[in-house]
Order: C-alpha cells, then structure tokens, then sequence
C-alpha cells in the first residue's frame, strides 16, 4: 500500500484498503478479521440517547417481538407485548409428553411422548453464522448443542431408483465423485481438454483425480480397496484371525447417473446447512421460554389483536382478551413494532399507508409439514448405526431426521418423521388430517426402515397452514414480489414498524426475525430521537 | 420465472431450471400439482385450509368456508383467486394448467352446497392469466 497514512484502528485500516484496493478486497478483508463472517449481525445493537420514555407496544412474542422488546427495555423504553399464544415463542415451539396442540379446524393433538423426549414442529436447527440468534441464547443463558447436519450413515432414498432401495449417504457421495473423476480423468488422458489446461495443470488435475475419486491405476472408478475406503466395505477390516475386509460394489453409473440422488448432496454444500449446526439443549422451545422469563411481567398472554390505529399521538390496538371470555380491551402507546405474521395482518384492520397495506396484502405464507415419531427404541442407532442427520427421500415426507441428542440411550426417542416443505406436492401432506399425516410417515418411512412397523408408538403431526397464530410456515416471497413491496413492508408507516422474518432476505430462519427486528428498532429509535 | 430460492430446510428448484416434473427420477418436489381432477385438488390442496367439508376454519385469521358460498356465483372470482391468490391464499398459477385451474373451480361450485350450472372451461382460465 503506498497511503503513507498509518492505520489507527481496525475501522481505520478497513477504510484504507477499501480506498486502495476497492471494496471486493475491502470486504475481504472484513471476512479475515471477522467483521462480516457471519449474517449481517455485527454485535448487540446499541440504542443510545434519551427516549423520554417513550413507549413502545409489541405485537406478538415471537423471536422478533421478543428480540424487539428485549432492547428497547434496554434502552429505557416503556415496553408492552400483546401475545395470541397462551405461551411466548411463536413459531419458536417444542412439544413434549403431556402438551396439547388444536389446529384450525379444532382437530386436538395430545402429546405422549415419555419424558425427556420432544419434537420441534418449527425452526430446529441454527447454522453457526445466524450469529445473532446464537448472540441471544448465550445472552439469555440457553445452552447450545451441536446438531448433527450431514451423516455419511444416514440415507438417500429414491423411490424410482435402485428398486427403492435406500443406499447410504457416503456411498451416494463416494460414487458421484469416483465416477465424475472417472469421466474427467478419461477426457484429460484423451487431450481433449488441451485448450483449457495446461500441461501443469493436467498433471496436477490427474493426481487430484485419482485421489479424490479413488480411482484405480487405470483411472477407473471401480470395485477396490480405493473405492471401498471412501463408500465402505461389506465387511470392515477387523482383528485378528478372519479380519481381511471384503469390499463393496459401487452403483452402476448409469443408475446413478439417472437418478437424482445428488440434489440430496448439493443441498448440504449450501452456506445454510454447512457444519457447524446447533440446537438448543432440551429443544428449539427453550429459547422462546427463555426469551419470556426474560421478559417476565411485559407480555400479555392469550390476546388476539383485531385492530390498529394509529395518529400524529400514537398507536391504538384493540384486542380480545381470551382468558377474559373475548373481552374487547385497547392498548397504546407512542410507538408500535408490529411482528403479527402478514398472513394474519392481511386480515386485521389497521390504520396505514396504501403501500404498506398493499405489501402485507400481497404476501401468502409457504406450506409445511412435519411429524415426531416415538418408537421403542432407538433402531436407528441399535441396528443402523445412525447417530444424528439426515435421511432423504422423494417421498412426500421428504426428510428424517434423527435426533442429534441422547445418543446411545435405551428406551424410546423421537425422531423427525416428515418434513416437508415449500413445494407443491407439501400440501399433500399437509392437506392430511393429523391422524393420516402420521400414517403417511409411517408407510413412507417404513420403506427405509422396516422397523417402524413394530416399534413406533405415538406421533403428533403438525401442517403449517393450519396453525393458528401463522396461517402457513413462513413468507412466501417470490422475486417479483419482492422487488414490488419488500421495502414497502420494512419501512416504517407513522409510528408503527413491520417485523418478523417476512421482513428479511432469511426467510423461514429464526435468524431472519431477529435482524428484522435489530434493524427495525435501529430505524425506530432514530425517529423517536428525531421527533 | 423464479431464480434459486433459499428456505430453510430445501431449496425450490421450479420451472427454470427444468425441476418442474419430467420423466427424471427426482429426490425434490415439484412444482408442478400432480391431481388433475377437481375432487384430487380439492383433497390434495384445498382442505388444508378450507377444510374437508369447506367450511372453513378460524385462528388468528380466518380461512373463509367455500360452502354456501354466494361470492362463487360469478366464476371469474374463484378463477382469479386460484391462479393469483389474495391475501393469505397462495397463487396456483404457475403450479396448475388451465384445466386444473377450471376443474377445481368447477368442483368447488358444484360442491358443499353450492349449485353453480354454468362451467368454467380451460379457455375462460388462460383468458383470466
């Protein structure tokens, strides 16, 4: 750098790189010193300056009403909630041995999972860069877990390939890039790739291949001690007498290749689901409860909002106090963060501009679906040797997922029996009533693991679209619409402000509702300083 | 046309990048709807919110009944509702073909109580894309 100026801070050195090597390098840089590794959370949000205690009503205790009310308390502001639920949360949610569930529709789900044992109808895993949702928990003391994302035991299942039979996921892994290296590796041998490469470069690609492939001396992708270290071994080596190990056969090419296995692998290699994942100690729930106690004495339970108006003195909103036979009360306050889900907002009269109005109208909420399964005992670990990750299959139930907790215990566990999601052929399952949604995990799952059949025990099955207090799983955001209102949406209408996770670009992430909300307080507060 | 979508749980691959329900084997959901019938899609799709027997559902929102109900008279108005959505009714548009389109609504106006005589064919569908 030839800026004699010496940097005096990081902020300082950040400026002058940015100024000499232009922000691409800039932001490199910010990624080496760990200023924008992660989501676009930079650290816990300070709001300073006198408020005059001003006061703020939050609409729902969900993570982004939660978050919101947190740090504006914070922050001196007076701070109610208004919650639907009996319980804070939201969407944050683990149900355990003795909950009790009713959908729309009425239909009642009684829990009877044995003690210790959950499921997660929600969010159920935080990837290490949701760096602020991860913030919260240690904040508020929830200890964290890891969450086992990829399981080179689990399977991959097609119901069109291989007769249906679920192969395991490092052979699918394995044989891709064995035969891929194979295919690579014949077109460099053959020169018809001269143009691209080099000489160095082919040299050093054949070497790279042969490894990474477990390719053969010919550079065949084949039956071997190579090919069996990566996708595993009928028999394993062993001890002692009769420890040869027996290798095992690599799919054929062509039904791998005709299948459409890889999109399990692709999905894995996403900045979503790349290690390392967590999972709050005790269930996703814990967080919420936290969250709550926190928070203890500022929500308001089992109160559904039925309007909103707002003037130039503040916000007024009506609800119906449930526990109080549906008594109609009012609430304000001088400002307003408004995290109810645009699927129930649509639905609520409230006192805002047309663009906002039109933004909240325009959104609907995604399908999903999702089943626990209890079973006698832990088979997958016992028999299968799967501890923790992923199944996946095309089938309608889309995912299993073992849980990434009590490895090793004996007795019963609960694993993720469906979790479908944001596709047409999710109603599917959704459109089940609860009963038969769990029959439909059952029937599918027991083609990858027969032992479903005399081991399962109770279940409880939860279609997004039919909880009461969301209407669907998360925004559904397509491109178009969001190019048409995203704005619209985030930006503050008089003095009442848009949260959750609809109002950011994670949708469906818990860490969306919680930068939705850091940055939807983050504008508010400059306005109540301002005014 | 939609890009890569990012969800938590699975990408959405649609149309563009041809996931939208060919001969190929496919571990992913497409997004195409599979029913063709109006009672398949009634029982596939719709019952989710609207209910087996169409009348609906309530929480913090309202999932309005479909039976009895006099807004269907004029079949314009399920036609635009399917293919574009309204509020927290998704847009079937681009999951359902023409003849879905009229086979659903033909279904639910000739369903739960509803007694419409005149159909909606697929030409009355693309004319209200």
């Amino acid at each position: 750098m030839s800026d004699p100026q010496q940097p005096k801070s990081r902020r300082d050195l950040l400026k002058l790189i940015g100024r000499t090597a232009g922000t691409a390098v800039m932001y490199q840089a910010m990624v080496d010193m760990g200023y924008a590794a992660t989501s676009d959370f930079t650290g816990p949000v300070k709001l300073s300056g006198d408020v005059k205690k001003a006061s703020v009503l939050i609409l729902g205790a969900g993570i982004a009403g939660m978050v919101a009310a947190y740090e504006l308390r914070k922050a001196g502001y007076r701070v109610q909630i208004l919650e639907y639920n009996g319980r804070p949360g939201g969407r944050n949610w683990s149900l355990y041995g003795g909950d009790t569930y009713t959908e729309m529709g009425g239909l009642t789900q009684h829990v009877r999972f044995d003690k210790g044992l959950y499921f997660n109808p929600g969010p159920w895993r935080i990837p290490y860069h949701h760096q602020g949702i991860l913030h919260y928990c240690q904040a508020l003391n929830v200890p964290l877990e890891p969450f086992v994302a990829i399981n080179n035991s689990s399977y991959i299942h097609s119901a069109r390939a291989f007769g249906g039979k679920p192969m395991r996921y490092r052979e699918v892994v394995a044989d891709y890039d064995g035969y891929i290296a194979e295919l690579l590796a014949k077109a460099v041998s053959q020169n018809q790739l001269d143009g691209a490469l080099s000489k160095d470069e082919k040299d050093g690609l054949m070497v790279m291949l042969r490894t990474w492939g477990a390719l053969d001396k010919n550079f065949e992708y084949k039956m071997g001690d190579a090919s069996s270290n990566m996708r595993g071994y009928d028999k394993p080596p062993g001890g002692g007498l009769d420890s040869v190990p027996v290798n095992s056969e690599p799919m054929a090419r062509k039904d791998l290749f005709s299948s459409a296995m890889w999109i399990s692998l692709f999905l894995n290699k996403t900045w979503d689901f790349q290690s390392q994942l967590f999972q709050p100690v005790g269930g996703m729930g814990m967080i919420g409860k936290a969250f709550g106690q926190a928070l203890n004495g500022l929500i308001r339970y089992n109160c559904q909002v039925t309007g909103i108006k707002q003037d130039d003195q503040g916000v007024t909103v009506t609800y119906k106090d449930q526990k109080n036979g549906g008594k109609v009360e009012t609430a304000t306050a001088d400002w307003c963060v408004n995290t109810i889900p645009a699927s129930v907002l649509s639905q609520i009269p409230m006192a805002v501009s047309s663009r906002l109005r039109n933004a909240v109208d325009s959104l609907s909420y995604i399908p999903a679906a999702k089943v626990g399964l209890q079973f006698k005992r832990r088979f997958w670990e016992e028999d299968e040797a799967i501890y923790g990750g992923v199944t996946y299959t095309d089938q309608p139930i889309f995912n299993i997922s073992y849980p990434s907790h009590g490895f090793f215990q004996k007795g019963p566990g609960v694993l993720l029996g469906a979790y479908a999601f944001a596709s047409m052929n999710t109603y599917g399952m959704e459109s089940l009533s609860a009963p038969d949604m769990i029959q439909a995990a059952l029937d599918q799952g027991a083609n990858i693991h027969p032992q479903y059949k005399s081991e399962f025990q109770h279940g409880v099955a939860v279609a997004w679209h039919r909880v009461p207090w969301t209407l669907g799983c998360s925004g559904g955001w397509s491109d178009e619409n969001r190019a048409r209102h995203y704005d619209d949406m985030c930006a503050i209408d008089g003095r009442i402000v848009l949260a959750g996770e609809h109002c950011s670009r994670l949708p469906a992430w818990q860490e969306g509702a919680v930068l939705s909300a850091l940055d939807a307080i983050k504008r508010l507060h400059q306005r109540v300083l301002s005014a | 046309m939609q890009s890569i979508r990012f969800y938590s749980g699975l990408v959405l691959l649609t149309a563009t990048l041809g996931f939208s329900g060919g001969a190929q084997a496919q571990l992913f959901p497409q997004a195409k709807l599979p029913q063709q019938t109006g009672e398949a899609i009634y029982k596939g799709v719709c019952q989710t919110c609207h209910m087996p027997d169409a009348k609906g559902a309530v929480g913090a929102g309202t999932y309005p009944a479909l039976a009895n109900n006099s807004k269907l008279e004029v079949s314009g108005y399920p036609v635009a509702v399917v293919i574009h959505g309204q509020k927290a009714m998704p847009s079937f548009g681009q999951a359902m073909s023409d003849e879905q389109v009229a086979n659903i609504v033909n279904y639910v106006r000739t369903h739960f109580g509803n007694n419409y005589k005149d159909s909606v064919t697929p030409d009355d569908v693309k004319a209200a894309r």
